[in-house]
């Protein structure tokens, strides 16, 4: 009896204090935060929980613009020296006073981080030296000119250096060798509200793992009151119990919401906002000599002629993979970026046109096609398998047989990185949301020392590309560099060096009380969440 | 007795220490899970740094000779995911698989054991019919898809019931539980069901036959000449006789039901550590897959000893010393 | 048909000796066709078996060829036309795969999977049974320990590990199901086949000199088959259901050849959103099978153990 009286006259209690405003808010997360420690695992489910609680130097908005954040302006000095400028009058949750100290402190700590599955070191490792001029200036150098310094701090959540029990003063080392750093508190120590202490809208309150986090608003944030008093955020991996969640009232909004029960959920009066993703769907093909997988060809690799890869790209209808499998939640690709973005060349689209694509076929010496095998994952990409699948019923359409092999990602990434696939379909998210991020992953000369082409299993290689992409990523004046960028692109789809496929569309659902501004980056975070206007 | 209980846990031991070297080696050979921890934009040298952090950078026998020692010492490593003790992440979430488990097998008595001796008393009245169709029925039906009708009919169709998670949990004894608010208890209550009807299933049909064939025994033949009623034959003469077997089976199936947990789990998104394992093979974690198993597989290893206890107490003719393991 | 059916099973794995004394299995037939639910489970399973077996020439379509599906059918409603005027009586899932030619399909691999591992690990569990029993002694005690230490572990956890380790397909799927029956059927014919082995005709077969072979196969085994009978329509019954669960996981069949399991686990996702064809209809069609067989598996083992008739 006791257990159910409490919350009711609680409920009670808050209708009559503040009489029209929900003051609370539920999402529904299709995964679960591994660690509530900002700096060890980069992942995109760690990050968007992470971000109510900690905030970074920079941040980007929906689009992946670029905003200040707890830097108020930044400028570079010369190719490789960044000053910025720090928020004044900032606290940490537990009242220590941000400055330049944690930032530095915050850096520092990345490479120390025990057992991270995916550190934040590709971020930081740039870094050669970073000084405070002040409290709040500092002065980032880094080893080479790099342009998107500003974009990738973005991904580095502030952590209070005196919370964690740094020494006074830190001097600043490459790689894990800074000094004064005191004993660094490990990621499961950040359980605890009394470590995981950041600027943002919210405080951390509990975390049950599996079961739920619950966050509360942080009445002294310095961009003015958040607007939920209580964020409850919980886990619901698979997807037709999360919708059912949202249609019961269990929570207030999810994310990424089946395509196909969109209509249902629409039909029960909830409200349905979508933006395009960073996300592309593409083909890779093997272009580096002997491909494995591939019959009917004498022993040649057909993807070799680009005649053969633009055939393929022709086969396939865009436009009824993105209706029928998609349900129109994903939108043709011309290119590799969704323009207006950073680098995006305003490409139309392949058309479809089968008749072409056999023609290029028998130009190419395959006028009965062949057969090759399409790798696909199975649980990673918004209906991977069954977008897999079309594409092989479109391709026997034009005469080239596919056998299609999907399995989970965790192996199909190593079978795919063993170059175990002649074709295969993957999906790229571009972080920093410019075009040299796929360009340097996906289609850059394999080089693993340098980073290039680490995701480029096809080993598709241009070296007049090459070149480009690499000017191109040390120029720091952004109109030169998107320039560049488009005409790095532009060389690689001119000879269907990738095939790109869709852009994914990520979805929320919510109630009609609420409001989201769409992310490009498939984010859900929390202190954007809005009550929706004319309402209240 | 006692040497026989050693001589059996021994071999129990053995056998799960033998299948922890499988599965180790297995995984090994699945994948290599920096591939799909690690950030698709990590260079060459973040991801020697991160194979190096796992351990994944020695030789295999290097690999697996440090997993022997720790695991001696009673570390079975930590989560390549979550950079903390596999064996501590699991622990958290056994209480929910525990809690569900118990309850269907509550349920899964409570129904399964009446609902038998009835249809036994009288195979052929409709009513005994009619409940050993439903236990076929409830045999046949695989647990997943029971799930997934159980969800559309009531949550999505009638909305009575939550559709997956926990819900609201106290603690009880130290523990989350579930059952104990209104919250938690409908979100209990499907998945519970789910997990219990095939075990039900089981025991009506093992109630039944066993009750069929004590009602042709002299004695209840006796008894039911000496004029005693039929209520009084039916508690204390038949389900005396059954309890046997029925306790047996419970034994036996509680086990399983942690295993069969994994389904249930998985189709209502409870946190369980069945789900985790799910979870954990898809990451290809291996210390979590590997503690998940020995620590499942000891649990039930300590069940069947239990029954096998419970076994000989409750019916003197069997002498442990007797039994071969 | 249904006599005869039972009696010439009975008679695949039977003993000339026992069939010329053919009372049982008249007594075991006769028995059976009092039940007429058994009997509509028995011609359920003729007529599921003929379709999975005919499903190439009776199907209206090769679900597996992707060259003949369209995703611009996909996902229609039972009844409705496709655009080349066939009708999709079950209607059709996202690839427009017809749901009537998936089923058949489908049904056909998951009776495949359990048919094949139910005869390799009824092989397996006769020929160990059996040769722990008549041996006796070490050998016995080493095989039922490690068959009881097989059974104290479930099912579903230990095929779930081993084809998490081996990936998907059809062959893996069987070898995962073997390992995981093969010791039931091993304890069934050791226990029958250890009452069996005390009595004398055994031992007068042994004073002729007989070889253990000959001994084992055809003396002991006959009298083991009515037991394993029942537990072989339990565990088929079981096998499919298990199939259907591995590939719900994840990890069972491979996704282009869809058995019936991996058809409901399709339309799983598409629950809430109103097609409850795409897995409603496999699931009935599952669920048929299953029934039928235990249905039929009940019928057995009530006309088999004799205690129980009355």
């Amino acid at each position: 009896m006791r257990e159910r009286t409490l919350p009711i006259l609680a409920g009670l209690m808050a209708t009559v204090a503040m009489p029209a405003l929900a003051q609370d808010l539920s999402i529904g997360l299709k995964s679960e935060a591994t660690s509530m420690d900002p700096s060890f695992h980069q992942l995109s489910t760690n990050t968007q929980v992470l971000l109510n609680v900690f905030e970074a130097l920079t941040k980007q908005d929906a689009l992946q613009m670029v905003e200040p954040s707890l830097a108020t302006e930044w400028e570079a000095v010369d190719d490789t020296t960044w000053r910025f400028t720090l928020r004044d009058g900032v606290t940490f949750h537990d009242g220590t006073p941000f400055t330049a100290h944690d930032v530095i402190y915050t850096y520092c700590r990345v490479p120390l981080v025990e057992n991270s599955p995916s550190s934040f070191t590709i971020y930081t490792g740039v870094i050669a030296d970073m000084q405070a001029e002040d409290d709040h200036t500092l002065i980032i150098t880094t080893k080479a000119a790099h342009p998107l310094l500003p974009t990738e701090i973005a991904q580095l959540p502030i952590v209070s250096a005196e919370t964690l029990g740094a020494e006074d003063t830190i001097t600043f080392g490459p790689d894990g060798t800074c000094e004064g750093m005191g004993d660094v508190p490990q990621s499961p120590a950040f359980s605890s509200p009394d470590v995981a202490v950041g600027t943002g809208p919210y405080k951390l309150d509990s975390y049950t793992r599996g079961t739920e986090l619950v966050l509360t608003r942080n009445e002294e944030y310095w961009g003015g009151t958040p607007n939920w008093a209580e964020v409850t955020m919980r886990p619901i991996t698979s997807d037709g119990p999360r919708v059912a969640a949202l249609l019961s009232g269990d929570v207030d909004m999810i994310e990424s919401p089946p395509i196909q029960d969109i209509d249902r959920i629409t039909g029960e009066g909830f409200k349905v906002v979508d933006a395009l993703s960073n996300r592309i769907i593409y083909l890779a093909m093997d272009q580096e000599g002997e491909a494995p997988s591939i019959s009917g060809t004498d022993g040649e690799n057909p993807l070799l002629d680009a005649r053969v890869r633009e055939a393929i790209s022709l086969a396939i209808n865009r436009d009824a993979i993105a209706e029928r499998i998609m349900g129109g939640y994903a939108q043709p690709a011309g290119e590799l970026l969704p323009p207006p973005m950073f680098g995006s060349n305003d490409r139309p689209v392949d058309p479809y046109d089968p008749e072409r694509a056999q023609e290029l076929l028998a130009e190419a010496g395959y006028p009965d096609g062949f057969e090759i095998t399409l790798g696909t994952p199975n649980d990673r990409y918004i209906n991977d398998a069954q977008v897999a699948q079309a594409v092989a019923q479109m391709l026997a359409q034009v005469g080239i047989t596919v056998n299609v092999d999907a399995s989970t990602a965790s192996q199909f990434f190593s079978r795919r990185n063993a170059q175990e696939f002649p074709l295969y379909m993957a999906g790229w998210g571009a972080s920093s949301g410019e075009m040299s991020s796929p360009l340097k992953s996906l289609v850059a000369t394999y080089d693993a020392e340098a980073g290039m082409g680490v995701t480029n299993a096809g080993r598709y290689s241009n070296p007049e590309m090459d070149e480009i992409l690499t000017q191109a990523m040390s120029t720091i004046d952004d109109e030169e560099r998107d320039t560049l960028l488009q005409q790095a692109e532009s060389i690689v789809l001119d000879e269907f060096g990738i095939i790109p496929l869709h852009y994914e569309q990520t979805v929320w659902a919510m109630t009609p009380e609420l409001d989201y501004e769409p992310r490009v980056d498939q984010y859900t975070i929390a202190r954007e969440v809005v009550p929706s206007e004319g309402e209240n | 007795m006692i040497v026989y209980l050693v001589r059996r846990f021994g071999q129990s031991l053995l056998a799960i220490a033998a299948m922890a070297v499988l599965v180790f080696l297995g995984v090994y050979a699945i994948g290599n899970p920096v591939d799909i921890l690690i950030s698709p934009e990590a260079t060459q040298a973040d991801i020697i740094a991160t194979t190096e952090r796992l351990g994944l950078d020695k030789p295999l026998y290097e690999q697996f000779g440090i997993f022997i020692w720790n695991a001696l010492h009673g570390d079975l490593g930590n989560s390549f995911v979550y950079g903390r003790p596999a064996l501590d992440i699991i622990l958290e979430r056994l209480p929910a698989t525990m809690e569900l488990a118990l309850v269907a097998l509550v349920i899964s008595v409570g129904f399964g054991v009446p609902l038998g001796v009835w249809a036994g008393l009288r195979p052929t009245s409709l009513a005994g019919r009619t409940i050993m169709g439903g236990s076929i029925l409830g045999f046949s039906l695989p647990n997943f898809w029971q799930g997934m009708l159980l969800i559309l009919v009531f949550a999505v169709l009638l909305g009575w019931l939550p559709a997956g998670g926990r819900g609201e949990t106290t603690e009880f004894l130290g523990l989350e539980v579930s059952f104990l608010t209104l919250d938690g208890l409908s979100h209990l209550i499907l998945p519970a069901i789910n997990l219990a009807l095939f075990k039900m299933s089981l025991i009506i049909r093992l109630a039944r036959a066993n009750t069929r064939e004590v009602a042709l025994q002299d004695y209840v033949k006796f008894a039911r000449a000496k004029g005693l009623s039929t209520r009084r034959v039916v508690l204390v003469h038949i389900l005396k006789n059954i309890m046997i077997p029925v306790v047996t089976i419970i034994g036996l199936e509680l086990g399983s039901m942690v295993a069969f947990a994994i389904v249930t789990e998985t189709v209502f998104a409870w946190p369980g550590m069945g789900k985790l394992l799910i979870d954990s093979i898809n990451l290809l974690d291996r210390p979590l897959i590997v503690a998940y198993l020995m620590l499942t597989v000891l649990i039930i290893v300590m069940i069947n000893l239990l029954v096998d206890v419970l076994y000989s107490m409750l019916d003197p003719r069997i002498r442990l010393s007797e039994m071969k393991g | 048909m249904t006599d005869q059916s039972v009696a010439s099973e009975l008679e695949l794995v039977g003993n000339p000796a026992t069939v010329r004394i053919d009372s049982p299995i008249t007594r075991v037939a006769k028995e059976f066709v009092e039940d007429r639910i058994a009997i509509a489970g028995l011609i359920l399973i003729v007529a599921i078996a003929f379709v999975a077996i005919a499903a190439p020439w009776i199907a209206p379509q090769d679900p597996y060829d992707l060259a003949q599906l369209s995703i611009l059918d996909g996902g229609l409603p039972p009844g409705a036309e496709s655009m080349t005027g066939q009708t999709y009586w079950l209607g059709t899932d996202q690839q427009g795969r017809d749901m009537l030619s998936g089923i058949m399909y489908g049904l056909r691999i998951s009776l495949l999977v359990a048919a094949v591992s139910l005869g390799l690990a009824i092989t397996i569990g006769v020929v160990v049974g059996v040769a722990a029993a008549y041996f006796g002694g070490k050998l016995d005690s080493f095989i039922m320990r490690i068959v009881d230490l097989q059974l104290s572990f479930p099912a579903i956890l230990i095929a779930l590990i081993l084809l998490a380790l081996l990936g998907r397909g059809v062959d893996k799927v069987i070898l995962a199901l073997v390992i995981v029956q093969w010791a039931y059927y091993a304890r069934t014919v050791r226990s029958s086949a250890i009452v069996e082995r005390r009595k004398d005709y055994i031992d007068a077969a042994r004073c002729l000199a007989l070889s253990h072979r000959r001994i084992m196969f055809r003396h002991l085994l006959p009298n083991c088959v009515p037991p394993l009978i029942v537990v072989a329509t339990v565990q088929i019954a079981q096998a499919i259901a298990l199939e259907a669960t591995l590939s719900f996981l994840g990890v069972g069949v491979p996704i282009t050849e869809p058995s019936l399991g991996l058809l409901i686990a399709n339309g799983y996702d598409y629950l809430l959103s109103g097609r409850y064809w795409v897995s409603l209809f496999p699931g009935i069609a599952l669920v048929l099978t299953i029934v039928a067989i235990n249905v039929v598996g009940d019928r057995l083992r009530d006309v088999l153990n004799p205690r129980l008739s009355t």
